[in-house]
Parts: structure tokens; C-alpha cells; sequence
């Protein structure tokens, strides 16, 4: 083979836009209770921006308490019908769901990065077809609940309130919808403040699916009409979002018998040992905590190095970073988009700046920036000790705090040193120590060898203050049913 | 208009994703059309176009194989003469298409070995399956049996109705549109007494659904099953669909060290 020269021509990618014409956004969303489109009575309507722009991409109806009230009846008024149709039935309907989200799946990607501003290739080729997934795979088990059940009697909870979150906005709606309606639910769901539009599209494809009216009602609102659709007249609450709201929703719903699923923050850690395949675990880290800029509750923001090999890591790491591209969201090429909000955006620097004065070292990437837009340049933290507020609380965004350990105890003693317990990452080409690491490690989702992944099929949720409940797999079937005769 | 002359159809057998007379020449006249009389060479060419498409169809992922299923079922939808039989077999399809990525968290497990071991349990396809297909009812009973063995990863030869076989031929049509890749399904009609022995004592045939409800070929399926050790089911319409299944699957247990 010849030798080829290295020369220093810096070849540049060439903007690659995603067209928006695939995706037509109304000018206005009203609220989806009953079957309809209505008019909030007493809520407000509020525009919905673009977070890499601040343009206004839409004006959104947001429900205030009657509001709440009237998606609540009407998810009743439904509930006997969808539980008393044949479960293969209900499963159809399901499947329908499932298609129609494959057909508009370039739509509801435009739609989903112009909305909340993560990467177009992120929402095209996860959150989109995750979404879809998580409806066809839930759609096969309405018809075979009594073998998730193994022997016990179940029925429907009844009413259903879900509330999620705007980082994953679609597929969250998915994940809460798909296995309330398998067994057998109606559902109220309320989309995050920020990011309204696709589970607005979402009540038209249900709607298009012929789903009977009133199975699922959507209604965008803010912080207080998720505090009231948790404290009406529902059965049971799933909730995705903050620990702080996570627990003033379990103290709501104390003492009133109802059902409750949280998944909540979490401040995962990431372990690279020195046998790992290193080059492979820098680009694990780069997944853990830049997919949708960190924003994800499962993002290995903890990255715990085995000394030996932490130089060298982070050497690595710095470098992949400064080629992280960070810009337009509906550029196919791009890596890292824009902060989901100009509240994310302070949150984020607040704590930045915290981790600066508590003395850790902070080292931000110099790309770019838009000048428009909410926008964070990829950072991490070294020397950052144990208890500094960057090492132990939730950033939510594109900052990684790196650590060292020497043995496989220690990375397992830091690792579990955290209120939260919701997911874990572990890099080594020793399987034995891989699997006895995993063993110990306090969290409900461990990743060897890879990081930020995600299947109908696989349980997902947290250990301690990340919450309890499971979203996929058989599992994510029992929080939505009563058992017992 | 009326003196149009119609086409008329041809049938014939599903092989291979082709659509071919049977090797012999022969037929045999049912219900007024020429039904290809498949042979002893046919079955052969089947069992290795089902061989040759096994692995490909098992290595997909659940999803996808559910995904496929459920095309079927779309296919056959438009195909429907509005029936109870074609309804209840679109719904059995449905049913199938999802259970394909469901069978290993009903069926399989982390084994709590007493040593430092992560050991779990997992179901594969068994590979090529044969299915002798009931005479009546010719569509749904056909359904019913390649089906499950299909959502559970397996290549299927299937001797269709030998007193209705027309409908049946044509489910080789609907699937042949359904993205079932070519080999993993294939059709053959024809005589029992001519194709039970080539097929049932074919040696890369790994498991024998027999729906005939005939005591006397269950004797003769189950002596040529004994030859290489097949798999041989023979579910009523009324077995439920995870007793079906199981039949059709190989259970894996892997162990794995866990700590040093």
C-alpha cells in the first residue's frame, strides 16, 4: 500500500439543510379533548418558538383547570367502551397508530427539531421511529396481556394522567400512551410548555387512526396544568420529569390510593476501565452526554476514568469534542443543536458557573455560535471533587464532570454515591469484570460497551430518587392495570 | 363487452418467491382448473429454498419480522371476500405480528445459577418447518399453522388443502407482495399420500406441524420424524397461540463469568 501524506487541508463539511417543506405547521393548535380540537375555556394561548431561532413557529392553546377538568370527563366518559372492546381490537387501533407515525415520519421529524431543537438526524432516526416502535410493539401485547400477567387476574386502571417532558417530546408521548392504551386506559396527556406541536400532530394521526372519542385527550398547558391534571379525578399518574416535581407529585397523591409511575433526573455515571476499548469509549462518552445536548435524563454525565488511562481519555475525549459540530438543528450534518429553552439555557449556566467557583476546571469547546437562539458550547469539568454541585446535581445539558478511580470497587463505590440510580455506563473488553460491575452498580439501566440505548422490548427506569416504575417490555405493562379480582 | 374472453388463471405452486408449475407436469382437476400435482422433486426444491432463506429470515430483528407479518395481513386485508374465514385469519396474522418480539420475555429468563454466572435462556428458530395443513377450512387453517412458525423466526414448506387447494395457492400471491423474503414461505399442492414421505422424512426438515387430523398419517409423520429427530406438534383450532409457538423454537441457555 502506498504511504499517503497527511497534508493540512481542513476539509469542512457543506451545509446540508433539511427542507421544511415536508412540514406544514398550522398556525394554530387548539386543544384535543373528546375526538375534537377545541378552544381552551379558561386557559390561554401562548406562542411555541424555535429554540434555534426564537422564531414563532406556532400559537398553542394551553389548558387552564375547567380545561383539565373536561379532558379528565371525557377520557371517562370513554373509558368503559375502550376496556370492554375485544384486546385484539384495541391492538389494531394501536397498529394503525403505529403506521400512520411511519408515514408522516419525515413530517413529524421537521416538526420535532424546529419545536424543541435537537439535531434533525437525532429525531429522524430515533425519536420518530422509537415512537413508532414503542406503538407497534405494545399494540402486539394488548391481545396477550394474561402472558405478561403470568396467572394473575388484571383490569384497567380506568383514567390515566401522564404528563412529559420537552426533551424527547413524541417518543415520551409514546412511551406513556402506548402500553395505557394496550391495557386498556383512556389517557389525558399534557405535552411540556416548550415543546407542544408534535403530540398535537400526534391527536391528528390519532384521530385519523378512528380511534372512539375520548380515548386520548392532549392538552398542551404549562407547570399548573400538569399540577392539576396529577390532583383531578384520574386513576392513576405517570410522570416524566424533574426529581423536585417527582416528589411534590408522590406527596399530591399521597394517601389517595391512586396509581403512580415516576421517572425522574438522574446523574448517571459512566465508567471507562483501562482494558476498554478506549477510542470506542470516547465516542460512547460523546453519545452519553451530547445526544440531544444532554438533554436527557439518562446521560452519562459522570464520566468516571481508571487512572492509568485517564490522560489519555481525556485527550482523546477534548479532541472529538473540538469536531463536535454545534448549530442549525435541521442540519443533517449537525451534532449538538440548540438549548431546549432560554430557562435551560440559565439553568445550565448557573451551574457552570457553580462548578467554576466551587474550583473545578472547566474547559468549553470554542466552536461558533448562532447569535439567535439559545446555545451552549460542549463543556467538561476536570478536577471537580465529590461534592462539588456539578459532580452530584442534574445539569440537563452538554457538560460532562470527569473523575478518577483506581480499582473496580471505587469506581463502583462513586458511581452508586448519588441520590439518583437511573442509568450507568461501563467500558471494558473484559466481560467478567463487565458483568460484576454491572452487577453492583445501583441504577435500572446498565450499558456495556455502549450508551443511549433504547428498545420497546427493554425496561427502562430508575433505582432511589430517579423513581420507580418501568417503561418497556412486560413491564411496562403492570404499572397501568389492577390486580386482584 | 360481453364478448370478451376472461384470462384464466394458472395456478401454481409457491416456491422459492416464484411462482412454478409443479417439476413433474402433472395435475390433477379441482373445481374445474388444473391444480399442479406436486411431486417428490418439489418438495426437495422447497426444503432448500426454505434452508437457503432460514437463516436470513431468522437473523432479522423481532420487529422487523412483526413488521412483515402485519404487511401480510394488510395484503390479505385487500385480498378478503369480506368472510369470517379471511377476518379471523387477518386477525391471527395481527395476533402473530405481535408476538414476535414478545416470545423471549414470555419464554425466556435469567437463570439464579448457584455460581458466579450470568446464565440466561433465550428461544431461537428451529429453522425449516413442515406444515400439513388441514383440508378444511383451506385458508384459515392454512393460516393458522404458518403463522406462528413464521413469527417464530422459521422457513415453512406447507402442503396446502388437497380438496380446496385454489385459495390456499393464492395466499402465495399475497404474500409474495407482503415483503416475506422468497424461500422463507412455500406452497405446495398436491396428493398427501405422494408428498407426506418426502417431506416429513426430509433430513433438513427441523419440526412437523401435522393439522390433518388423521390418526393414521400422525403414525406415519411421527415414524419419519424419529429418523432425524424432528420436532412434531399437532395443535387443534383450538390450541392457543403460545402452545403453538413453543414447538417451534429452540431454547438457548448461554453462561457468561461474572466477576474474576
Amino acid at each position: 500500500m502506498a504511504t499517503v501524506e497527511r497534508t493540512a487541508v481542513k476539509w469542512d463539511y457543506a451545509p446540508a439543510p433539511e427542507s421544511r417543506d415536508s412540514a406544514t405547521i398550522k398556525p394554530r393548535y387548539d386543544l384535543f379533548i373528546g375526538g375534537r380540537f377545541v378552544a381552551p375555556t379558561d386557559g390561554t394561548v401562548v406562542s411555541t418558538v424555535n429554540p434555534a431561532t426564537e422564531e414563532v413557529l406556532a400559537e398553542v392553546a394551553f389548558a387552564g383547570p375547567g380545561d383539565v377538568a373536561l379532558a379528565v370527563e371525557a377520557a371517562r366518559g370513554a373509558a368503559a367502551g375502550w376496556a370492554a372492546l375485544p384486546a385484539l381490537e384495541r391492538g389494531k387501533y394501536l397498529f394503525r397508530i403505529a403506521r400512520l407515525l411511519q408515514e408522516r415520519a419525515r413530517e413529524l421529524a421537521i416538526v420535532e427539531t424546529l419545536d424543541g431543537g435537537k439535531p434533525i438526524r437525532e429525531s429522524r432516526d430515533v425519536d420518530v421511529p422509537l415512537a413508532a416502535a414503542h406503538f407497534f410493539s405494545y399494540a402486539g401485547w394488548a391481545d396477550k396481556l394474561q402472558y405478561a400477567f403470568a396467572g394473575r387476574e388484571f383490569a384497567p386502571r380506568g383514567v390515566v394522567g401522564q404528563v412529559v417532558p420537552w426533551n424527547f417530546p413524541l417518543l415520551m408521548a409514546a412511551w406513556k400512551l402506548a402500553p395505557a392504551l394496550a391495557t386498556g386506559n383512556t389517557a389525558v396527556l399534557k405535552p411540556a410548555e416548550t415543546t407542544p406541536l408534535t403530540a398535537l400532530l400526534l391527536a391528528e394521526i390519532i384521530e385519523e387512526a378512528g380511534l372512539p372519542d375520548g380515548v386520548v385527550n392532549i392538552i398542551p398547558g404549562d407547570g399548573s396544568a400538569g399540577a392539576s391534571l396529577v390532583r383531578s379525578d384520574v386513576d392513576k399518574v405517570a410522570f416524566t420529569g424533574s426529581t423536585a416535581v417527582g416528589k411534590e407529585i408522590q406527596r399530591a397523591l399521597a394517601g389517595t390510593g391512586k396509581g403512580l409511575t415516576l421517572e425522574l433526573g438522574g446523574k448517571s455515571a459512566n465508567i471507562v476501565f483501562e482494558d476498554a476499548a478506549l477510542d470506542q469509549a470516547v465516542e460512547g462518552i460523546i453519545e452519553g452526554i451530547f445526544f440531544n445536548q444532554g438533554h436527557v435524563c439518562c446521560a452519562g454525565s459522570r464520566l468516571l476514568l481508571q487512572e492509568s488511562v485517564a490522560e489519555e481519555v481525556v485527550r482523546k475525549l477534548w479532541a472529538r469534542m473540538e469536531r463536535l459540530r454545534v448549530g442549525d438543528p435541521l442540519d443533517k450534518n449537525t451534532d449538538v443543536g440548540a438549548i431546549n429553552s432560554a430557562e435551560q439555557l440559565a439553568r445550565i449556566t448557573s451551574m457552570v458557573e457553580a462548578g467554576e467557583r466551587e474550583g473545578a476546571t472547566r474547559r468549553s469547546v470554542s466552536c461558533a455560535l448562532p447569535e439567535a437562539g439559545y446555545w451552549f458550547a460542549p463543556t467538561m469539568f476536570l478536577d471537580v471533587a465529590p461534592a462539588n454541585r456539578i459532580a452530584v446535581e442534574e445539569i440537563f445539558g452538554p457538560v460532562v464532570s470527569v473523575t478518577t478511580f483506581r480499582s473496580p470497587g471505587e469506581a463502583v463505590e462513586k458511581a452508586n454515591n448519588s441520590a439518583y440510580g437511573l442509568a450507568a455506563g461501563v467500558w471494558t473488553d473484559n466481560g467478567a469484570k463487565a458483568f460484576e460491575v454491572a452487577s453492583k452498580l445501583r441504577a435500572g439501566v446498565v450499558w456495556q460497551n455502549t450508551y443511549n440505548k433504547f428498545d420497546p422490548t427493554a425496561a427502562f427506569g430508575g433505582y432511589k430518587e430517579s423513581g420507580f416504575g418501568r417503561e418497556g417490555g412486560p413491564a411496562g405493562l403492570s404499572p397501568y392495570v389492577r390486580f386482584g379480582g | 363487452m360481453s364478448s370478451r374472453a376472461a384470462v384464466a388463471k394458472t395456478y401454481k405452486l409457491y416456491l422459492g418467491g416464484a411462482f412454478v408449475r409443479s417439476e413433474s407436469g402433472r395435475t390433477d382437476p379441482i373445481g374445474g382448473v388444473n391444480v399442479p400435482r406436486g411431486s417428490r422433486k418439489d418438495i426437495r426444491d422447497a426444503v432448500k429454498a426454505a434452508r437457503g432463506a432460514a437463516g436470513g429470515w431468522a437473523k432479522k430483528t423481532a420487529y422487523n419480522r412483526g413488521q412483515v407479518l402485519y404487511r401480510f395481513a394488510e395484503a390479505l386485508e385487500s385480498r378478503s371476500d369480506g368472510s369470517d374465514e379471511y377476518g379471523e385469519a387477518i386477525d391471527l396474522l395481527v395476533h402473530y405480528a405481535g408476538w414476535t418480539d414478545k416470545l423471549a420475555a414470555v419464554m425466556g429468563g435469567v437463570n439464579p445459577v448457584a455460581a458466579p454466572f450470568l446464565s440466561f435462556s433465550s428461544p431461537e428458530p428451529t429453522g425449516v418447518v413442515a406444515v400439513l395443513a388441514p383440508d378444511r377450512p383451506d385458508v384459515l387453517g392454512l393460516i393458522r399453522e404458518i403463522a406462528p412458525a413464521l413469527a417464530a423466526g422459521n422457513a415453512v414448506v406447507a402442503v396446502v388443502s388437497r380438496t380446496s387447494p385454489l385459495r390456499a395457492l393464492d395466499l402465495g400471491e399475497v404474500a409474495g407482495v407482503s415483503d416475506i423474503p422468497a424461500g422463507v414461505l412455500n406452497l405446495i399442492s398436491g396428493r398427501l399420500d405422494e408428498l407426506l414421505t418426502p417431506l416429513c422424512g426430509h433430513r433438513d426438515v427441523n419440526a412437523i406441524i401435522d393439522a390433518t387430523s388423521d390418526d393414521a398419517v400422525a403414525a406415519q409423520v411421527d415414524e419419519l420424524a424419529a429418523e432425524t429427530v424432528k420436532r412434531v406438534s399437532r395443535p387443534t383450532p383450538y390450541t392457543d397461540s403460545l402452545t403453538r409457538l413453543e414447538p417451534l423454537v429452540e431454547l438457548k441457555t448461554a453462561w457468561h463469568p461474572v466477576g474474576s
